[in-house]
């Protein structure tokens, strides 16, 4: 906070922002005005959109591109996998958007950024101009990394269920025709990937259903990391009250897939299963590499992190899943909806010719189920650190559960309610 | 009128700004840190009624800050409250406690 004053100066100069007079004796700067793009309506691309429109007194004008009819969330999806909730529960439309926040959703996907004349253009044949475009785009799968899991085929039969929709359903599936005595086998990639307890929480879930319906089943979890990289003691303590039938093995990178015979081939070993659930290596979402953007390991957008701006092209914003990743920040949709504002504050001040706020804050909170009914959790703080560039864990804050427990449960449900309303509705 | 009501929603948020630590306060400052708290408590603190969150827009200043700094020290016992509360500087708290406040 001690640099504030100079960084202010600082950044204030670099963009040339001059003093601007204050509207009726108030120090503020001019009203933002401008068209604003945002391609993907997830929970960092819906949360982008309202938030451009609530805190501008809807004076910009935003349009989202997103290729999906309704929003249908990945946190939860895990319940419907375990059947405890159906796809129904965690599916969501944008009317909220176009009706309350008058943001113009089109359904329609976007095949390439022109960043030097600012426009888009879209699968269905037109263009979009604009003042800032956000990219929201999440992630998508490096299947080239996964011999064997190339084709239509092999994914229609070996699925990721990594993002919320038909392989959701179609796993729930796999799961519904699997025999008493089949085996269910997950692998994980290494870090960093979308929603790091996620693959551990599936494992739960599918293990708690197993065990109920078909209680000779065994659940097997192939993780390419050398230990369970989330909530480690409190998934650890999970996995004993499952120990008859889920079986966790770390280092077990998958090498290969054989999907035919469902067959995951790891460094020195080959696993058949019933059913093969691969969560492939990721990337930033594809939109992302193809439209020039600085990626930092050939994966991952690299962003100003008081703006979300890419470091290589002006008036491109990209938040989410798809940037490379502050210290210890997770790729989470709650976080997702935190760069959203973050973003959203900062397109609004430059769109009104002042710098971005110096001293942005994001949070995370994130919820897993471990059965049914009782939940953990993990959650940080993040502030901007202006000697590093970056935003920073902040020491002390944050944690997990001491336990596993139904409070958290319920809690993890309010959570989704809220955050969905504070995107969509 | 447009330009009057988002006029008079800056100076609000101006006289909310910080300490007044710096020569020009960041007229946003309080509505960017309140809205870290949205994902679960709600936009602008309003929560989905019978979500179980607890709402926060319209609450007492005074009473919220305690709230957030019994969190904080860990006075009140909380699941998660306590962890994220620490993630703040007390200035901050009360940007956001006052930002609550005034949503009426």
């Amino acid at each position: 906070m001690t640099n504030r004053r100079n960084f202010l100066k600082a950044s204030s100069a670099a963009v040339g922002v001059a003093a601007v007079p204050g509207l009726a004796g108030c120090a503020a700067g001019s009203r933002p005005r401008g068209h604003v793009v945002v391609v993907g309506g997830g929970f960092g691309g819906a949360t982008v959109a309202k938030y451009l429109r609530m805190w501008s007194q809807q004076g910009v004008d935003v349009t989202l591109v997103e290729r999906q009819p309704q929003f249908i969330s990945c946190p939860i999806s895990n319940l419907v996998i375990g059947g405890d909730k159906t796809l129904a529960d965690i599916t969501i439309s944008y009317e909220g958007l176009r009706n309350t926040w008058g943001v113009k959703v089109l359904q329609d996907e976007v095949v390439g950024v022109d960043a030097a004349s600012r426009s888009i253009r879209l699968a269905s044949g037109g263009t979009l101009s604009y003042d800032r475009l956000v990219l929201s785009p999440g992630i998508d799968f490096m299947f080239d990394q996964v011999p064997g899991l190339e084709s239509d085929a092999a994914q229609a039969t070996v699925l990721h269920a990594w993002k919320a929709g038909a392989q959701t359903v179609a796993l729930r599936k796999q799961l519904e025709d699997m025999r008493d005595g089949g085996v269910y086998a997950l692998t994980i990639p290494k870090a960093p990937y979308r929603c790091p307890p996620g693959p551990y929480e599936r494992a739960c879930l599918v293990a708690n259903y197993l065990k109920q319906h078909k209680p000779r089943s065994k659940v097997l979890v192939l993780d390419a990391n050398e230990e369970i990289i989330s909530k480690k003691g409190l998934f650890t303590k999970a996995f004993e009250q499952y120990k008859s039938i889920l079986e966790y093995r770390p280092g077990s990178e998958l090498r290969e897939v054989d999907a035919a015979s469902r067959t995951a081939v790891l460094e020195f070993d080959k696993v058949k299963a019933d059913v093969l659930n691969v969560v492939p290596p990721q990337r930033a979402g594809n939109i992302a590499a193809r439209s020039g953007l600085k990626l930092i390991n050939n994966r991952w957008v690299d962003i100003d992190w008081l703006s979300f701006e890419s470091v290589n092209t002006p008036g491109l914003h990209v938040i989410g899943d798809a940037i490379f990743p502050a210290p210890t920040m997770p790729k989470s949709g709650h976080m997702a909806n935190q760069h959203a504002k973050v973003a959203a504050a900062a397109i609004l001040n430059l769109l009104a010719g002042e710098a971005p706020s110096p001293a942005p804050v994001v949070m995370n909170t994130c919820y897993s189920f471990v059965d049914s009914r009782n939940v953990i959790h993990v959650a940080s703080v993040h502030q901007y650190d202006a000697a590093k560039k970056t935003v920073m864990p902040v020491a002390g804050a944050g944690g997990v559960s001491a336990a596993a427990n139904e409070l958290e449960g319920k809690y993890a449900l309010s959570w989704a309610k809220n955050i969905w309303a504070d995107m969509l509705a | 009128m447009m330009l009057f009501r988002w006029t008079a929603a800056l100076c609000l948020l101006g006289t909310l700004g910080v300490a007044q630590a710096d020569a020009r306060p960041d007229p946003n400052l309080a509505r960017n840190l309140a809205a870290t708290c949205a994902n679960c408590h709600g936009s602008e603190g309003r929560s989905v009624p019978g979500s179980g969150a607890e709402s926060l827009a319209g609450g007492d200043k005074d009473k919220l800050l305690q709230k957030l700094m019994d969190f904080r020290s860990g006075a009140k016992p909380a699941t998660i409250m306590h962890q994220i509360a620490k993630g703040y500087s007390e200035a901050q708290l009360e940007q956001i406690a006052a930002y609550f406040a005034a949503r009426k």
